[in-house]
């Protein structure tokens, strides 16, 4: 036994946890599609839009469902390391910390991509309008990353108040809002058919907030967690 | 002998509450030292401060020979910590459980190595099965497990009594005996006077945030740990004031 923890081997050993306990549990993904298509549900019935109309706002209800259910995944995947003091159980392992905090970030990323996923054909189906694309895909892929990552900082951050379930939408929708505005543009531009160079710039914003706030939460974490 | 924990003037504050003032605290290598103290005399937040959870206002600290909070990391590769929470994932069997704490620890090759910690805390039969379907004595045999995985020089036990039954506080003291046999180091925080009585080899109780008094098990008669303990309490009723014993 070699007892030197690297980096990588700390971070994909909780990725390998969060995946295998929510295999086990699926309370997290469950309630993040539940929610999910409830409020594709409710814009559906409440908003009865005609169909140019629900073309021009498929982009913007597409990421509020979304953002809505991520934040009740980033809500359960704290909560779930406190209420049983596994937070400490994680602090007091003799990894980099920031390791910790990638680990929870890609496995609450898996979450949302996989809800995602199930979200798009649904949503196709019931607005009968396609909007299954690989452009649209990297949108998702790029304005989840940015989610998270700030995302499973703030949560970190709430999960020691009481009031953790409306703290976290406090901190995180104002935080996030650059790369909600982001992605709502580009996928619009996608689903209404405009080319990449006239999204580019849409793109490039995604990209460098995914950057900046990747290297915050890495900056960070460790004091954020610190009692 | 060398002490292996060593605090000196610890002082920690929560707002302007000061909970630990300016404590001194020794443990010798192989000692087996049960802090006692009422409510609020600071225990957990000692605890919480040697394993690094909590960084102190003030004060030197220095556990196998690394100093807190500086080099927290090499600290936490020579502690084990036991709280009255068991820091286990429900939905992770008793094996998957050991196996994720390994890898935090960097262990390698280790499939042997959980057998033989769930042999030794009694689960190796259910170590297939989820620890949500544990009893509570269960879970905390297996924090225990946990805790010594990547056999650590000092196990900080908080409370590790609490909830349990007779036949799982049994099973716990049986088992925190054959670690303190092994050459570990316990620091453990208890309201259970009986018990700890049979397991440690020194008592020192906590009052406002300093040591009160200290006694070695040797040189306490039989039964005597709550005469003692009382004496103490009474003491500092009748206004006996606070001395560093450590």
């Amino acid at each position: 036994m070699q007892p030197k923890t690297s980096f990588f081997k700390a971070m994909f050993a909780v990725v390998w946890k969060d995946l295998i306990a929510e295999l086990r549990g699926k309370e997290l993904i469950s309630a993040m599609l539940v929610f999910a298509l409830l409020v594709i549900f409710i814009f559906n019935f409440a908003l009865e839009l005609d169909p140019k109309t629900r073309s021009a706002l498929t982009a913007g209800i597409l990421w509020v469902t979304i953002i809505f259910a991520g934040n009740l995944g980033l809500n359960r995947s704290m909560s779930v390391e406190k209420d049983r003091g596994c937070l400490d159980g994680l602090l007091l392992a003799p990894v980099d910390r920031t390791a910790i905090y990638f680990g929870k970030s890609i496995a609450n990323w898996i979450f949302m991509l996989i809800v995602a996923m199930i979200v798009l054909p649904i949503y196709s189906i019931l607005y009968n309008t396609n909007i299954i694309s690989p452009a649209l895909f990297l949108v998702i892929l790029l304005g989840s990353e940015g989610y998270v990552a700030i995302g499973t900082l703030l949560a970190s951050m709430a999960v020691q108040a009481r009031t953790r379930d409306i703290l976290l939408p406090i901190l995180l929708f104002p935080v996030i809002l650059p790369v909600l505005i982001a992605a709502v543009k580009a996928s619009a531009g996608i689903l209404s058919g405009f080319p990449f160079s006239d999204l580019q710039t849409w793109f490039n914003l995604l990209i460098v907030y995914d950057i900046i706030f990747t290297s915050v939460a890495f900056m960070v974490f460790d004091s954020v967690v610190e009692e | 002998m060398k002490a292996i924990i060593e605090v000196r003037n610890l002082i920690k504050r929560f707002g302007h509450k000061q909970v630990l003032r300016k404590l001194n605290f020794s443990v010798q290598q192989g000692e087996f030292v049960a802090l006692l103290g009422s409510n609020g005399a600071g225990k957990t937040t000692l605890l919480r401060i040697l394993s690094s959870l909590s960084k102190p206002n003030y004060g030197e600290i220095q556990i196998a020979g690394y100093y807190l909070p500086g080099q927290a990391a090499q600290v936490r590769k020579k502690l084990g910590v036991v709280s009255h929470l068991p820091l286990l994932y429900g939905d992770l069997s008793a094996e998957e459980n050991l196996k994720f704490y390994g890898r935090l620890y960097g262990l390698s090759d280790f499939q042997n190595h959980i057998e033989e910690i769930l042999q030794l805390v009694g689960l190796l039969k259910r170590k297939k099965d989820l620890v949500r379907t544990f009893s509570r004595g269960m879970q905390q045999r297996l924090a225990i497990g946990r805790a010594i995985i990547h056999d650590p020089e000092v196990l900080l036990l908080d409370e590790p009594h609490t909830g349990l039954d007779q036949d799982a506080a049994n099973m716990l003291d049986t088992l925190l005996q054959e670690i303190a046999s092994r050459g570990r180091t316990v620091v453990m925080t208890s309201h259970d006077f009986p018990r700890v009585a049979n397991l440690a080899t020194r008592f020192d109780v906590l009052y406002k945030g300093k040591i009160h008094s200290s006694k070695l098990a040797k040189d306490l008669p039989q039964h005597g740990l709550l005469a003692y303990y009382q004496s103490i309490v009474d003491e500092i009723d009748t206004g006996g004031g606070i001395q560093d014993a450590a």
